[in-house]
């Protein structure tokens, strides 16, 4: 097969291939980083690791053929946010130059040991903390959804963020899948910008362990991939109980593949009417409305439910989000690792000038917000409060699910903007993540599947959210959507 | 009588609170798998999460929760099935997470009291405030370099446990017998070596001072004192430094100050518009630390006896007087040494041998009960060989030196220098006959009345027997021959 050919595999068919002997895995992995090197316009990668993902992709062609296993010779990228043991690892920060773990992410060893290939770290958002993936000290990560010829963009569009490497890299074909992780949209949204699939599944599904922390509490680690089912056939790999991470729960982690054989038929699909938000453009609310449509054709019922407290949703969750930021990064101090700024006085000193060179804009806005909300006197009026939401989103949620199976609303109020717009006012930036945010917070399955292009030809993509621990009907309604919908590729894909 | 401080406008009440940081024994850290071995070299205990890289988390150990909760059980408090680790955040060097791991609102053990045995026999019952699990910080080294700093990170995420009195005490001496009897349950519980000096039991001290009825003055925190003596000299400095300031026509200053130990004064170190904001909340990391209450019953069923309930059984079962009770279960194994000698025994005697004897000679040598030359066993043989009449009691003394010496048995020491008691009347006879007829002059003062000269012819006869005839039979025959 050519490579080119190879590169329009999906990860499924991929599998297949390999398992079948139709080529070898050094040859789709060689494929895979010609297209990373194509890709470089696009600068989805951070760092490119060709040697490593050879002697991986060699290793998996050695196997005999009773000893391979569910990712064999599979070819991803990682989220320059997981911990790769002796591969530089940076959170798209300045402040973690230098930095190669002695240890490995237990998301990313699950995925090796289920024998896929690395093909390197990709870009994001700093730390994760944006949506559109233009706050990476490595610089922006360019959508392959631009007009024009790439490198020559008429428009150059964001991917979304933070996992905007993640989403251009698998939308562009310079890997076959990747990982990316949630806080509170972080996945969804620019698979939605990108026009592939990505599943933040329930909190605690995923270990923790090893992934830069953003906000611990609502962090959650999940695939993104150019399907439902390649990323059902990921997450099963990157799932599953880890006793180094205290919040990761113990309940066992289903074939999620299998999973997708079942029907839809009889479920109940709930619309929150609260999801209906001013100014959203009427594309969106017709995508939704096909969305309904499609799952209604294939068996299911559509109920209209309410989340009452999703308008307070944002505000609650950057406080929360910034709150548990400001201490997580506190550990960014130039003393042990990474960036250290030494100006030559006292420890204070050069707390300051390193972490003040360290982070950018944003990062340092956050810790900011966060260190405000948790001080003193201000605590119970922000935190407190900000918890209580949680609380009342959370029984909403619980509410809603007894009216309904999932829940379906649009991934993100608008296409992929250009990369300048909303850049001057953190506030429309925050707006991304008004649909995406609610099941963070809640700790829900969240699924976006890409559902149709825009007037500009531009994906658009539909949120299914489900009860904790419920992604298999989650991946299930969201392959009825992507049946129905079709796949959507940008115009300069792979290897062209 | 209450103590109190007299300034030159009247007398002044002390009220102390005490924050005392107890290291738990255990083999590995609060929350990650490090090894805790003391004396290691630089760094060499500290894993990834007590460095606290990137993407590492916390993950409770049980074994120092177990801890806690036999603490708790210990101090008669109750335990809260649910608690919450917190992080309290501040920047230092020796504080890689930039956030110290605690319980902050709810703690996982509540009130519970101590009771202090008072030198005049009385108890005070000291309230508890609390008890929480935190970690320890690492240590920031001043002195390699000239101008850099080095830290050391072994004691880092080591489990300590804070525990919190009441505002009850009252003096210097309060505070001291509060120290020691802390410290001697963490001891039994095996909870806590209770080491002042080594740094695994540390303390703050709350000072301040008020009239006699009047309501709470306002507080000065002393940080880390790492002694009783330091305890009760830094209270007593602290009150003194207060009452001047108060006299003179000033304010106290809620302030945080350092003991200096050379200048034994107290010193500001910041004021509390200086203090840390520390920012506590929840820590997301962790989920609230929930107990099975039948686990909490099994830890309770395997306590030990404690000092409280020892001292009133060696009173109720061995007839000690209180302060004999309380000096021998103050310290868990001197306890045990004591009941070993005890056993079989007159408890009385061997409680008079043990805390008079063998702690007065230990003290002097600077050995612990452990490292006691002479063991239960060996000092019960000497009490039994004076029980039996073998040896007298005088006799006894110069052979527990021996032993203390040598470490050999009481019997081989007997035997070896022919210390047996002379119970052979007609030796003793024979004696007496001898000092009789050498001591005319004072036989006929004797019988003239001169009452007193009895002891002189019991001291000579035992002279003349080198102290190993039997006293009573020196007394009882002398009386008779001196009548005849």
């Amino acid at each position: 097969m050519s490579a080119a050919g190879l590169i329009g595999l999906t990860l499924a068919e991929a599998r297949d291939g390999l398992a079948k002997g139709d080529f070898t895995a050094v040859e789709l992995t060689d494929a895979y980083i010609a297209a990373t090197e194509r890709a470089r316009v696009l600068n989805c990668y951070i760092t490119e690791t060709p040697d490593r993902a050879r002697d991986m992709a060699k290793a998996s062609d050695a196997r005999a053929a009773g000893e391979r296993r569910p990712l064999e010779g599979i070819p991803l990228g990682i989220k320059d946010l997981f911990c790769t043991k002796d591969v530089l690892t940076t959170a798209a920060s300045h402040i973690l130059d230098g930095f190669k773990p002695p240890y490995e992410s237990t998301v990313t060893s699950n995925l090796w040991r289920d024998g896929a290939v690395m093909l390197g770290k990709l870009n994001l958002d700093e730390f994760a903390m944006g949506s559109a993936n233009i706050t990476s000290y490595y610089g922006n990560v360019v959508n392959p959804w631009s007009p024009g010829e790439p490198g020559k963009w008429t428009r150059t569009l964001v991917p979304g963020g933070s996992s905007g490497g993640s989403a251009s890299a698998v939308a562009f074909g310079a890997a076959l899948g990747a990982t990316g992780t949630d806080t509170g949209g972080s996945i969804r949204q620019p698979a939605s910008f990108t026009g592939v699939a990505g599943i933040k599944p329930t909190y605690g599904r995923c270990s923790r362990f090893g992934i830069v922390a953003f906000a611990s509490s609502l962090d959650q680690a999940g695939p993104m991939a150019r399907t439902v089912k390649d990323c059902a056939i990921l997450l099963r790999s990157m799932a599953g109980h880890d006793p180094k991470d205290s919040t990761s729960v113990d309940v066992p982690v289903p074939d999620y593949e299998a999973a997708l054989a079942g029907s839809v038929k009889g479920l109940r699909v709930g619309i929150p009417r609260e999801y209906r938000v001013d100014g959203m453009p009427a594309e969106i609310d017709a995508i939704w409305e096909r969305g309904k449509a499609w799952l209604r054709d294939a068996g299911a019922t559509v109920v209209d439910v309410s989340l009452p407290h999703t308008k307070y949703a944002l505000p609650a969750y950057y406080i929360v989000a910034p709150a548990e930021a400001s201490s997580n990064l506190a550990r960014y101090d130039g003393v042990r690792f990474g960036l250290r700024v030494d100006p030559g006085g006292s420890l204070i000193d050069m707390y300051e000038a390193t972490r003040g060179e360290g982070f950018g804009r944003e990062v340092r806005r956050r810790i900011l917000i966060g260190t405000y909300v948790l001080s003193a006197g201000y605590y119970d009026a922000y935190y407190l409060q900000a918890q209580k939401v949680r609380t009342r989103i959370a029984q909403d949620f619980t509410a809603a699910f007894e009216a309904c199976d999932v829940l379906l609303t649009p991934t993100a109020p608008s296409a992929a903007f250009g990369i300048g717009e909303k850049m001057d006012d953190p506030i429309a930036m925050y707006l991304n993540d008004v649909f995406t945010v609610p099941a963070n917070l809640a700790g829900l399955p969240g699924l976006s599947v890409p559902a149709g292009l825009d007037e500009g030809g531009l994906p658009l993509g539909l949120q299914i959210v489900g009860r904790p621990f419920d992604e298999e009907t989650v991946l299930r309604a969201g392959a009825v959507i992507e049946a129905a919908a079709g796949r959507f590729r940008p115009a300069f894909f792979g290897l062209g | 009588m209450a103590y109190v401080i007299e300034g030159r406008t009247g007398a002044w009440e002390l009220v102390i609170g005490l924050e005392v940081h107890a290291q738990v024994i255990s083999n590995a850290k609060l929350f990650s798998g490090a090894a805790t071995d003391f004396g290691s070299a630089p760094n060499s205990q500290v894993s990834f999460v007590d460095a606290a890289f990137p993407g590492m988390l916390p993950v409770i150990n049980r074994f120092c929760v177990e801890q806690a909760v036999r603490t708790g059980l210990g101090l008669k408090a109750e335990i809260n099935l649910t608690s919450v680790f917190d992080r309290k955040n501040y920047f230092y060097a020796d504080l890689p997470a930039g956030y110290q791991i605690s319980q902050y609102q709810q703690p996982i053990v509540g009130k519970g009291v101590l009771d202090l045995d008072m030198p005049d026999g009385t108890v005070r019952t000291v309230g508890i405030t609390r008890l929480h699990l935190e970690q320890d910080a690492g240590k920031s080294v001043h002195d390699q370099h000239p101008a850099k700093t080095f830290v050391d990170l072994n004691r880092s995420g080591v489990a300590l446990m804070e525990i919190v009195s009441e505002p009850d005490l009252r003096s210097p001496e309060e505070a001291g017998a509060y120290l020691r009897k802390l410290r001697s349950i963490l001891r039994y519980l095996g909870t806590c070596d209770g080491n002042m000096e080594e740094g695994s039991m540390r303390c703050d001290v709350n000072v301040s001072v008020r009239r006699s009825g009047e309501p709470y003055g306002t507080r000065c925190e002393i940080k880390n004192v790492n002694s009783v003596r330091f305890v009760m000299q830094a209270i007593e400095f602290e009150a003194r430094r207060q009452i001047e300031v108060v006299e003179d026509g000033g304010k106290i200053v809620q302030e945080t100050r350092l003991w200096d130990t050379t200048k034994f004064v107290t010193r500001s170190m910041r004021s509390k518009e200086e203090a840390h904001d520390y920012r506590y909340f929840p820590d997301p990391d962790l989920l609230p630390l929930v107990l099975e209450p039948a686990w909490v019953e099994g830890i309770k069923a395997t306590l030990p006896e404690l000092p409280d309930e020892k001292k009133k059984r060696f009173i109720d079962v061995y007839g000690l007087s209180p302060y004999d009770a309380g000096v021998l279960v103050a310290d868990q194994e001197r306890a045990a040494f004591y009941e070993t000698v005890a056993k079989g025994r007159d408890p009385k005697i061997a409680a008079n041998w043990v805390t008079g004897d063998l702690f007065g000679a230990l003290n002097r040598s600077g050995k612990d009960i452990a490292e006691s030359p002479i063991s239960a066993d060996a000092l019960g043989g000497l009490i039994d060989l004076m029980a039996d009449d073998t040896i007298s009691g005088r006799i006894a003394k110069d052979v527990f030196a021996e032993m203390f010496e040598t470490g050999k048995p009481a019997a081989a020491i007997v035997e070896e220098k022919g210390l047996r008691q002379v119970t052979d009347t007609g030796a003793i006879d024979g004696a007496i006959a001898a000092v009789l007829a050498a001591n005319a002059d004072k036989v006929a003062e004797f019988r003239s009345g001169k009452d007193k000269l009895f002891g002189f012819f019991v001291g000579q006869v035992m002279k003349q027997t080198q102290g190993k005839a039997n006293p009573a039979l020196v007394n009882d025959l002398l009386s008779k021959k001196l009548k005849e």
